[in-house]
């Protein structure tokens, strides 16, 4: 493919996209994209199609976590298959059984991280590990106790709401693997729900999103921003629309 | 009780609540089915079409999908109901009510009609009309109207398209979302608004975000308004800091259960609209609230239930939120169509006729509406679609669309329109910019001859320096 004609233009844009994955400064074929990059969305897009339907790779996950000296417990969610899942988000919130998650009672732990599938396995494939790496050393530090880590396929955020009342977890995290785009197709975001239980709703949460890194937001900047939102739902008592994200720490840079 | 039948081919299908002919009669949609509501089969569809052809619209104000006890969603919709205006429909039927839509959209003073008209339609009344127009009918009465609101640009004008130019950047980087914002103005964009949906929920960020955006409207004078979409307690609350508030976004559904899944409540949106009119930012206009709706909010807040714990059909619900919307005088509204899942609307064909649903809806009720012309990867869905819904919403008198750098939103993860594809489709439908936007775009030059938006080099436009290091 040639160049499109300016190529003046293009240099131009050239430093701005160490600033952002955005497709930026593309040129003109008229009023339209020019071929390569009208074929450049045409490929991401059936790369992202198929991230939705691969699956996790579990026993990776499952090693990494256990790693951390955490013990890992195993749940699914009503929906048996991808296309299920994609169709009926409610089977995606309910566990089908929670017989191989230990049960303790109200309070027992102070945070449960619960890894959900989602959108995406390899946004859990490339960033679980770490990103759950940081949040316990977070947690650990605030000397709050740390439920089992659970791993949950073919899950929705809601699922954390029955898994995180089974295991007794005061709140819990729920690490999903976000929607692919485009440009991105292996981005995680977290949710904190504090008193999980059946029934909460979706204003009952906080999210941090896009945790990618290098380019989305780093490891540790999300650990911290979660466990300042777990404090501060604990200081509450309730996460969700009332509850901001007041940290002050400035963003990191891209790298 | 079977309150309604009606027989197809032989045989005869019954319904037992204005809820369920809604439901069933609406053109297939997999929210429906996930939410239990929709037609068994074609025949069933049909018949309830028949059903609801016959209903007299003045049942259908008498009997509310969401009782009036249980929602104020529905209190709103009663009780702001203009009886004069529904007089010279108020002898219909929906079946009728289309008819006579129609009838108005082939005459020369359709707008000025349809606008005297708007206050005396109910959400219920115009969900049930949509249901039995073709999306050719919904192209031609969304276009005989014309919903003109204002801030420091004016929305909706006959022959014009604007555009919200939505840098998104996954870390609300400063200098990427710059970069987003200058390919966006170079390319003809941003007169209905320059709006961030922000990485976090962090005030501070929203904060940070607001003054990086006006910083860049004041330094160019761009008659646009800035937004920075995060709930609408923070934009109360950033008001209160002094931020440079231009619009209070919200995203609103059509039950108040839903409403409160969202964390709001009509006091809440009527306290942000009063902030931020105190502010008295606005030069041309004074409408300084957006939201966003889009079919399926309800169900997946499971806040989709009317009258005896029935499941109310998706569309309908939307349509309520326009109730909501309409209250507090919008600046922009628009629908995320595609955005929201495959749960709701499963592929192109499920998009494009609820975009064509939702803009026409919104504008018969008065609503400045745009539309996220957006599908997501898991839907089965593709950039044809795209093009299509576009250019019928187009043709269809669209207000304003949701634009991103080539179409792929790098933060939300889906995808919206590109900047160019606004650039096509002005060209193929003689659209124009908003009337103040495009004098600016003359003036910085970034108009050719023709009036169209020039190829110009990047680095050699004074803008070039809105990313300068």
């Amino acid at each position: 493919m040639s160049d499109s004609p300016a190529d003046s233009a293009l240099d131009f844009w050239e430093p701005l996209r160490s600033s952002t994955q955005a497709r930026i400064g593309l040129g003109r074929a008229g009023d339209a994209l020019p071929t390569r990059d009208k074929l450049a969305l045409r490929s991401a897009h059936a790369v992202a199609r198929d991230a939705v339907h691969l699956p996790w790779d579990v026993d990776a996950l499952e090693r990494g976590v256990a790693a951390l000296d955490l013990t890992v417990a195993h749940v699914r969610s009503r929906a048996g298959d991808r296309a299920t899942y994609l169709r009926r988000p409610d089977l995606g919130r309910e566990p089908a059984s929670l017989d191989d998650i230990p049960g303790a009672a109200a309070g027992t732990y102070d945070v449960a991280i619960v890894l959900a599938d989602g959108l995406s396995a390899a946004a859990h494939d490339h960033h679980a590990v770490p990103l759950v790496e940081a949040v316990v050393r977070r947690t650990r530090e605030a000397d709050l106790s740390l439920a089992p880590v659970v791993l949950a396929e073919q899950a929705r955020v809601g699922l954390g709401d029955p898994v995180g009342a089974h295991l007794g977890a005061t709140t819990v995290v729920v690490l999903v693997g976000e929607r692919p785009g485009l440009s991105v197709a292996d981005s995680l975001g977290a949710y904190v729900t504090h008193l999980p239980r059946p029934g909460r709703r979706d204003s009952e949460r906080n999210c941090v999103s896009n945790i990618r890194a290098p380019h989305g937001l780093g490891y540790d900047r999300a650990a911290a921003i979660l466990l300042g939102l777990v404090r501060g739902a604990r200081e509450l008592g309730e996460s969700g629309v009332r509850l901001k994200d007041r940290s002050t720490a400035p963003p990191p840079e891209l790298g | 009780m079977t309150a309604y039948s009606q027989t197809v081919a032989g045989h005869t299908y019954a319904f037992e609540h204005l809820i369920e002919v809604l439901a069933k009669a609406s053109p297939r949609r997999s929210g429906d089915e996930l939410a239990g509501c929709a037609a068994q089969t074609d025949a069933e569809r049909a018949a309830a079409q028949w059903v609801l052809a016959d209903v007299e619209l003045t049942e259908i104000l008498e009997t509310p999908v969401v009782a009036y006890e249980d929602d104020e969603v529905t209190r709103l919709i009663v009780d702001s109901h203009d009886a004069d205006a529904f007089a010279p429909i108020s002898h219909l039927s929906v079946g009728g009510l289309r008819d006579h839509l129609l009838e108005v959209a082939s005459t020369p003073d359709s707008a000025a009609t349809l606008t005297a008209l708007a206050p005396g339609l109910t959400p219920e009344m115009v969900a049930a009309v949509s249901k039995l127009m073709g999306n050719g009918d919904l192209i031609a009465v969304a276009r005989a109207t014309e919903v003109v609101t204002a801030f420091r640009s004016t929305i909706g004008q006959r022959g014009r398209l604007a555009t919200r130019l939505q840098p998104n950047h996954p870390t609300d980087d400063a200098r990427g979302v710059a970069a987003a914002v200058l390919d966006g103005l170079l390319l003809g964009c941003g007169d209905a608004v320059i709006g961030i949906n922000p990485a976090t929920d962090s005030t501070r960020a929203a904060g940070e975000l607001l003054r990086l955006l006006d910083d860049v409207r004041t330094r160019y004078d761009i008659p646009t308004q800035s937004c920075v979409l995060n709930h609408v307690t923070s934009s109360i609350e950033l008001i209160e800091e002094g931020a440079p508030v231009d619009l209070v976004f919200q995203s609103v559904a059509g039950t108040e259960a839903a409403n409160r899944g969202f964390g709001i409540d009509l006091a809440v949106l009527g306290e942000a609209r009063e902030a931020a009119l105190s502010l008295g930012r606005g030069t041309v206009g004074d409408n300084v609230m957006y939201f966003e709706t889009g079919q399926g909010s309800a169900l997946s807040a499971d806040a989709h239930r009317g009258i005896g714990g029935r499941p109310v059909d998706q569309q309908t619900l939307e349509t309520r939120g326009y109730a909501v919307a309409r209250a507090f005088d919008p600046l922009l509204v628009n629908t995320v169509v595609g955005f929201i899942g495959p749960e709701y609307l499963a592929d192109g064909k499920q998009i494009v006729r609820a975009g064509l649903e939702d803009h026409a809806c919104g504008k018969l009720l008065g609503l400045p509406m745009g539309v996220d012309v957006c599908y997501t990867n898991h839907a089965d869905a593709d950039a044809d679609d795209m093009d299509t819904l576009l250019t019928v919403l187009g043709a269809a008198g669209l207000g304003f669309v949701i634009t991103v750098p080539g179409s792929d939103d790098v933060m939300l993860g889906y995808q919206s329109l590109a900047f160019h594809d606004v650039l096509s489709l002005r060209h193929t439908l003689g659209l124009r910019a908003a009337p103040e936007f495009e004098l600016w775009l003359d003036r910085v030059g970034l108009l050719d001859d023709a009036g169209r938006i020039a190829a110009v080099a990047a680095g050699e436009t004074r803008l070039a320096a809105l990313v300068a290091p």
